[in-house]
């Protein structure tokens, strides 16, 4: 009851409560790992990789001066909300934070990043490619250090494709024939999902086929170029309305229970995915025992001019509010910048490495997959898909953009409205708020 | 009668407040004030806590609210700008138009069953009663994030009853999370999960009636359901006021359900389906603290008007007037 008057009268206090940031804090004081130097500088770190502590504990061991004091601040959206807290109340971010390229933007126009160059980015510059280089950094200035990344490729069920006499399809045509020949044949299941909620992923399929979203450089903050309903777009998810509207493809959202569930028992024979997808699979339960999994190219429009995407891929940035930044600095650019943490994070987080040394080695193009029945992943597929990524220009405000989309195109498969209408007023609605943030348009 | 207002229904609350009201001092006014120094001096802990985390958020937030900032100019003082934007904002209006229809829908049913469940439980007196309000009330137990996960497992295609259900009766097993059924799916959780609350708030309130009133009824040759409608349901009605003003405040800053049926149903439910859902992505999600204060303020100052305005109306039937 007392609980209850006061939720009653505090409609308000909870959510203001919250809004002064009452997550400030103690950073330093918890750490996940152990650290055994207690006299070197600590950097707090934020990160979700799995398998990670390992990784921790190998930089740790072999530095005297910096210590990592890692913490799991939660996946994706969950660190970032917190994050954006402690930008917003002024304390409580870690020196150094994992994020995914997709959003350094939006956290480097709040200041919250710390501009690498001048902690010696440009010597390591040389250990990525030029498309990895380009989604950190803006004109001179270097927001942060690139880890891994998310080529794309197709995983199949070879199984159940051999059953129903269907050929891997190359080409997207091929793949809505053989949605069509999947039903026909009255498999259980489906060819592939179109989740509406696949944010990153949906935009990916609109940039194979020359979509650029946004035109933004971080030199001139308040000015931006929105071109989301543009004919590459519009083409791509007419395919897709056409995919569902005929019952080819799922419409079920991504990342959820079900979806997971979906993913490895059958429901879906294809899971059009990034390098980090294989790794993701393998850590669901539940998977079909029969099942026989390979990775092949992602379908392309026109097969004579293929263009690689990506989906995903993270970097680790150094905060404003790390108390030492030189430190912070080190520990961005080293905890990954070796063979063995990326011998660690290959074959027990299943990452795609942007570190050169790494990448363009013998033991990462030739390795065998188990899940995939030895099949060398890299040298077929995401090896050649990621040397054709330049890089990729995303809004300030991404989280918005992609809740808009979800919505869009939620009302899209409900049959509400067309997806050149869902594209043209996504479009509106990004103009519209871009200029309510004060932004003027290109 | 007893005549003892039960706005403050629960025996605990009422109890200690009795031994101080006979206790009361009837001489000098100096022992009066000595008396109240000291309960100022038992109270300071509470409005120390109440001043620090109510009364001063409050006006923090209120004072961001005054402010705009935009991700590409900064921060400027706007006045109420951010009030009119607020009271003009489509997503906002419309979030307030969803909690007023759940409250529409919602309180009732909860009100319904609490009702049923507690006339029917003052009536018996086996031990099955004292089970089944046990039963009733185990919903209100569960943290609300995890009763609200555990729905969505049940109206999930794949892992819930639904589809057997469905199958036995050979119908299509219905999307519980599909934009035109969410809304009831989410009216259930609620219900399942403070009706069993409220009942034990109603049946406190029956068993505080003088039983010699049900033996004049009888005397005078009521039946069972005659004593329940006539007599039973006027006699805790400040209690049933007391009810709908929390399930009506609870409704209008629904959050909790929906934002954890959001994570498998993100295209139904969108990221300003309440208008608490509503501030808290501005906030969160998209760094718009000032206005995000102003959406939260809003909602607040609606909620305490509607609260006011309806403890107002029903003043008579709840004892306050």
């Amino acid at each position: 009851m007392k609980s209850k008057i006061l939720a009653a009268s505090g409609v308000i206090a909870v959510a203001a409560a919250a809004l002064t940031g009452c997550s400030a804090g103690e950073a330093e004081a918890s750490c996940t790992n152990e650290i055994t130097k207690p006299d070197a500088t600590q950097v707090s770190v934020w990160a979700w990789y799995p398998a990670f502590e390992e990784v921790v504990d190998l930089f740790n061991e072999n530095h005297d001066d910096v210590q990592i004091c890692w913490t799991n601040a939660g996946q994706g959206n969950d660190e970032y909300t917190k994050f954006s807290t402690a930008v917003e109340s002024g304390s409580g971010a870690p020196d150094v934070i994992m994020l995914e390229s997709e959003v350094l933007s939006s956290f480097s126009i709040r200041d919250a990043l710390v501009d690498l160059a001048e902690y010696g980015a440009d010597d390591v510059a040389g250990d990525y490619t030029e498309g990895a280089w380009k989604d950190v950094s803006s004109g001179d200035a270097v927001y942060a250090i690139p880890v891994d990344g998310g080529p794309m490729g197709m995983l199949y069920r070879k199984d159940i494709l051999d059953q129903y006499g269907i050929a891997v399809p190359t080409t997207w045509d091929e793949f809505a024939a053989a949605a069509q020949a999947l039903k026909d044949a009255g498999a259980p299941g489906v060819l592939a999902d179109f989740p509406t909620n696949g944010r990153a992923y949906n935009q990916a399929l609109f940039a194979q086929a020359g979509s650029v979203p946004f035109v933004y450089d971080n030199a001139d903050p308040t000015s931006i170029g929105i071109d989301v309903n543009d004919d590459g777009s519009k083409s791509v998810l007419a395919y897709w309305d056409q995919l569902v509207k005929d019952g080819l493809v799922a419409t079920d959202d991504a990342f959820t229970a079900d979806y997971n569930t979906k993913l490895v028992d059958g429901s879906y024979a294809i899971y059009v995915a990034a390098a980090w997808g294989p790794g993701y699979l393998g850590g669901l339960s539940d998977a079909d025992a029969d099942a026989e999994w390979k990775a092949a190219p992602v379908p392309q429009w026109d097969p004579a001019n293929p263009v690689q995407i990506n989906w995903g891929g993270s970097t680790f940035a150094v905060t404003s509010q790390a108390e030492d930044k030189e430190a912070a600095a080190v520990v961005a650019k080293e905890v990954f910048g070796t063979e063995e943490a990326w011998k660690i994070g290959i074959e027990k987080a299943a990452l795609f490495p942007l570190w050169k040394p790494i990448l363009e080695s013998d033991y990462f193009r030739d390795l065998e997959y188990p899940f995939f029945g030895g099949q060398q992943i890299n040298k077929d597929v995401f090896l050649p898909a990621a040397a054709g990524y330049t890089g990729f220009t995303f809004s300030p405000f991404q989280n918005y953009a992609y809740d808009q989309l979800t919505e869009e195109l939620y009302a899209m498969v409900q049959g509400e409205k067309g997806s050149d209408q869902a594209l043209d007023d996504l479009q509106a609605s990004l103009e519209q708020y871009a200029t309510e943030q004060g932004f003027t348009l290109q | 009668m007893t005549t003892h207002s039960t706005l403050a229904a629960p025996a605990a609350a009422v109890v200690p407040a009795r031994p101080a009201r006979r206790r009361a001092p009837r001489g000098g006014s100096k022992l009066e004030q000595r008396r109240q120094r000291w309960g100022w001096l038992f109270v300071s802990p509470f409005l120390l806590v109440f001043a620090l985390f109510l009364i001063f958020p409050l006006f923090y937030a209120f004072g961001m609210s005054l402010f705009t900032s935009t991700l590409a100019t900064g921060t400027k003082f706007t006045g109420i700008d951010n009030y009119l934007k607020a009271f003009s904002d489509p997503l906002f209006l419309e979030g307030l138009l969803r909690v007023a229809a759940f409250a529409v829908v919602m309180i009732p049913a909860q009100l319904i069953v609490a009702m049923a469940a507690a006339l029917v439980l003052d009536t018996l007196v086996t031990r099955l009663a004292s089970l089944s309000r046990l039963l009733i009330f185990a919903p209100y137990a569960i943290p609300v994030v995890i009763g609200a996960l555990m729905w969505s497992f049940l109206y999930s295609p794949r892992f819930g009853p639904g589809a057997t259900l469905f199958d036995l009766i050979g119908q299509p097993t219905p999307d519980f999370l599909a934009s035109d059924t969410v809304f009831a799916s989410l009216v259930n959780i609620v219900t399942w999960q403070w009706s069993g609350y409220y009942m034990v708030v109603i049946y406190a309130a029956l068993r505080s009636i003088d039983p010699a009133i049900y033996e004049a009824a009888r005397i005078d040759g009521a039946n069972g359901w005659q004593t329940a409608t006539r007599i039973k349901v006027p006699m805790i009605s400040s209690s049933v006021v007391m009810v709908i003003t929390f399930a009506l405040i609870g409704t209008l800053q629904f959050f909790t359900e929906p934002v954890v049926l959001r994570n498998i149903a993100q295209g139904a439910i969108d990221a300003a389906y309440t208008p608490n859902m509503y501030a808290y992505s501005l906030a969160f999600s998209y760094s718009q603290f000032n206005y995000a204060s102003a959406i939260a303020f809003s909602l607040g100052m609606l909620v305490f008007a509607g609260s006011f305005v309806f403890l107002f109306l029903t003043r008579k039937q709840s004892g306050l007037k």
